[in-house]
């Protein structure tokens, strides 16, 4: 059947099984836009191209369907690097569509023309620029398979204006992605298996390293039952949280940079690592030199490139971590291990003297202390999104998350202004779903527009503003490193409550940590989105802090017993 | 350690830039690249040279397989294979020195390409050794202008980095999951 390009486009869509998408019209992608009234699929207008990026990223990282965003040429697209960069950080399956000015056109310096192709080829998975309308759909169902298949990400289809207009036959059984001609067979073998059977049984302190890649593969169950078998402690990376239930009593909670003390020692002494799709990320190992030198490493990943990149491997297995832990499963003898996970637990020590949710309530309002409550208050059963900073390292540490896709967030790019829109994203995925955005005050003010998105389509989350009027994380590094010289990190915001207001958004600001349940109740029960700006503690800081290149067991600790406001003083 | 992919890729616009972009962004300094056609059509291959270690190189190739306009990859350094580079010498030559330059030029089994009254263009093809030692005895004469095709290499025998579509031993797998692998 003849159809216009730009009819292809969402006749390949609708194919995909794409139910929502998020855009932003402009010049040169106007022919797909006016072909988009005939098809069944709802379109999100956003303010601003990064947020419809950020949308489909956490679209996909709620649902683990492929998200996808639309945009014009030259600005709409570069508007959008930011949020491919941040999903191919973070392995998110996401279709970018752009449109680009006439094939004749490219080259000259055309009005909104840039090499948008050449700008993300780093950035995304694979990227096309199509020129003719028969490219399309072939282009369109090989980038979703791309985009889903092995460790996920972003791929980005720049489409000129005349192939959008021009008209061709439409054949999508004809469209079928061809198979790359060769790859070589780098999974595992049968001694490899062995090798880390053999490691695995004579191991006394191993310890269970877990990472986004449990998500992505759905080997919650199998992990699970695997460290249940054995009896190995196991941490989450910041992206593996939800991975593995947070009230689980193996569950040690977060490794790495601001995580749990005792699981960083725990790290430096273990005898056995078990990396199950993660990445040893320099947020996790703290210096590599140092890092885990008693500790034999059985690295899984499917992606090969990861195999001893940041940490050499003493057996590396590339594969799918739910089929690799198929295989393990049965030659991993039961055990006990009580020894270690006593041990860990004397690790502990004075830990939870140190934890602020046991300190003596001195009417101060603690971020730690909302995000706490607000884990009370929606039962622990919300998705979170949060942003990058301060908050997001007291979410990571106070939400206990038990379900995969339930913490939503900006790992390795670390991008503020991710939150909002990427919880418009998640809630559109989840309608089911309770979402909440936790969002320090910075990082709220870059993406802020996507309220009025929110107003025009109707979206029911919350947003919890953690403000405490600096760019947080920031500060606490000038704090500890840069003698407290606060360079550009004190912010002079505006009043979020009667912001909010002005967008048609009911809002609440909060004080006091008595208003804090019943301001998240009053939130819950309303049908509108609702923005609490939580007036927080201004200089109170992230602990426990492993210095960036620093020893992961050389940490900065709360200072204990606790003065209710650190001075910092006294902590190197 | 000095090490050569042999790289077959579909003939497409800005697959250059893909592979030569993902070694600067992975931070591999490339010492040396030439693409030209291979016998079959649509298809180029690629030699580089890069100095890296041994689990650097895997580093590579994994990451080279993850484009999907490659074909296939061989890493034949350590493999049997034919290294060779190609340079032509421009060299100033009056006409007591060209018979002596000749000499050198036989000696080298290299060749005289174009002969004017002040100087000679030399070919030569061999390993960079090779070259490299010709360049030496010919600077005394005055070398003027010099251009080098960089490695090209070629694994002996029946091992084949061209391998020929439908070549069953290596052929695609048929799991859905190897798709594009990562």
């Amino acid at each position: 059947m003849k159809r216009t390009g730009a009819q292809i486009v969402w006749e390949c869509l609708v194919r995909q099984g794409v139910t929502d998408i998020f855009g932003y019209p402009g010049g040169a992608i106007l022919p797909t836009y006016d072909a988009m009234l005939d098809y069944p699929i709802r379109h999100i207008l956003v303010r601003h191209e990064q947020g419809a990026t950020h949308m489909a990223d956490g679209y996909a990282r709620a649902s683990g369907r492929v998200g996808v965003a639309l945009a014009t040429s030259g600005p709409g697209a570069t508007n959008m690097v930011t949020g491919i960069a941040t999903a191919m950080m973070d392995s998110s399956p996401i279709v970018c569509i752009t449109g680009q000015v006439g094939s004749k056109l490219v080259g000259s310096d055309a009005f909104q023309e840039s090499d948008v192709t050449g700008v993300t080829l780093p950035i995304t998975k694979h990227n096309y620029l199509v020129t003719r309308a028969d490219d399309i759909a072939p282009t369109f169902r090989e980038a979703f398979e791309i985009a889903a298949s092995g460790r996920p990400g972003p791929v980005h289809i720049d489409i000129t204006k005349d192939a959008q207009q021009s008209s061709c036959d439409f054949d999508w059984d004809a469209a079928v992605p061809k198979k790359p001609e060769f790859r070589p067979d780098w999974s595992a073998r049968p001694e490899d298996f062995q090798r880390a059977l053999d490691l695995i049984n004579a191991a006394e302190r191993p310890l269970i390293l877990a990472g986004h890649g449990i998500i992505l593969s759905n080997a919650m169950d199998i992990v699970r039952a695997f460290a249940e078998k054995a009896n190995i402690p196991v941490s989450p990376t910041l992206l593996g949280i939800g991975g593995f239930p947070a009230s689980h009593p193996l569950n040690l909670g977060m490794m790495g940079m601001h995580g749990e003390a005792w699981v960083n020692s725990a790290i430096q002494q273990a005898d056995l690592l078990l990396a199950f799709g993660m990445r040893f990320d320099d947020r996790v190992t703290g210096n590599l030199k140092t890092y885990a030198l008693n500790a034999k490493k059985i690295h899984i990943d499917i992606d090969a490139a990861e195999i001893n990149k940041n940490v050499r491997a003493d057996v590396g297995i590339v594969g799918d971590l739910k089929e690799s832990l198929d295989v393990l499963m049965p030659g991993v003898k039961t055990g006990d291990r009580a020894t270690w996970i006593a041990h860990i637990q004397d690790l502990k020590g004075d830990s939870a003297v140190r934890d602020i949710q046991n300190l003596p309530d001195s009417g101060h309002l603690y971020a730690a202390h909302v995000i706490n409550d607000l884990w009370r208050a929606t039962n622990g059963d919300a998705i979170i999104v949060t942003d990058v900073g301060q908050h997001q390292m007291w979410e990571a540490q106070y939400y206990h998350h038990d379900k995969p896709r339930s913490l939503i967030t900006s790992g390795g790019l670390g991008t503020m202004g991710f939150a909002l829109p990427a919880a418009i994203g998640a809630k559109l995925a989840c309608p089911d779903k309770e979402v909440w955005v936790v969002v320090g005050d910075g990082g709220f003010q870059m993406t802020m527009c996507e309220l009025a998105t929110i107003v025009q389509e109707g979206i029911d989350i919350n947003v919890a503003i953690i403000n405490n009027g600096y760019l947080g994380m920031v500060r606490q590094w000038q704090e500890f490193f840069y003698e407290r010289r606060y360079a550009a990190t004190p912010l002079v915001n505006p009043d979020f409550k009667k912001l909010a207001e002005a967008f048609g958004l009911p809002a609440q600001t909060v004080t006091m940590r008595s208003e804090v349940i019943p301001a998240v109740e009053a939130a819950r029960s309303n049908r509108k989105t609702v923005v609490i700006d939580f007036k927080v503690e201004q200089e109170d800081t992230v602990y426990p802090m492993v210095p960036a290149g620093a020893d992961l067991d050389a940490m900065i600790r709360r200072p204990s017993p606790s003065p209710i406001v650190e001075t910092g003083a006294d902590v190197l | 350690m000095m090490t050569t992919f042999a790289i077959l890729v579909e003939n497409k616009p800005g697959v250059l830039t893909r592979v030569s972009s993902l070694f600067r962004r992975r931070a591999f300094n490339i010492e040396s690249l030439t693409v030209g056609h291979t016998d079959r059509p649509g298809v180029s291959r690629m030699t580089i040279v890069v100095d890296t270690d041994e689990l650097g190189a895997r580093r590579i190739e994994a990451h080279i397989y993850k484009l999907v306009n490659v074909l296939r990859v061989e890493n034949i350094t350590l493999a049997p294979a034919v290294f060779r580079d190609l340079a032509m010498i421009k060299v100033a030559a009056s006409a007591e020195s060209r018979t002596h330059i000749m000499q050198l030029v036989d000696v080298f089994r290299a060749r005289v390409v174009d002969v004017a009254p002040d100087s000679l263009i030399i070919e030569i093809t061999g390993t960079e050794d090779k070259i490299d030692g010709l360049l030496e005895v010919l600077r005394p004469y005055g070398v003027m202008e010099m251009v080098r095709t960089g490695r090209v290499a070629m694994s002996r025998g029946l091992r084949s980095s061209a391998a020929a579509p439908g070549e069953a031993a290596a052929g695609p797998s048929e799991d859905e999951n190897v798709f594009h692998s990562v």
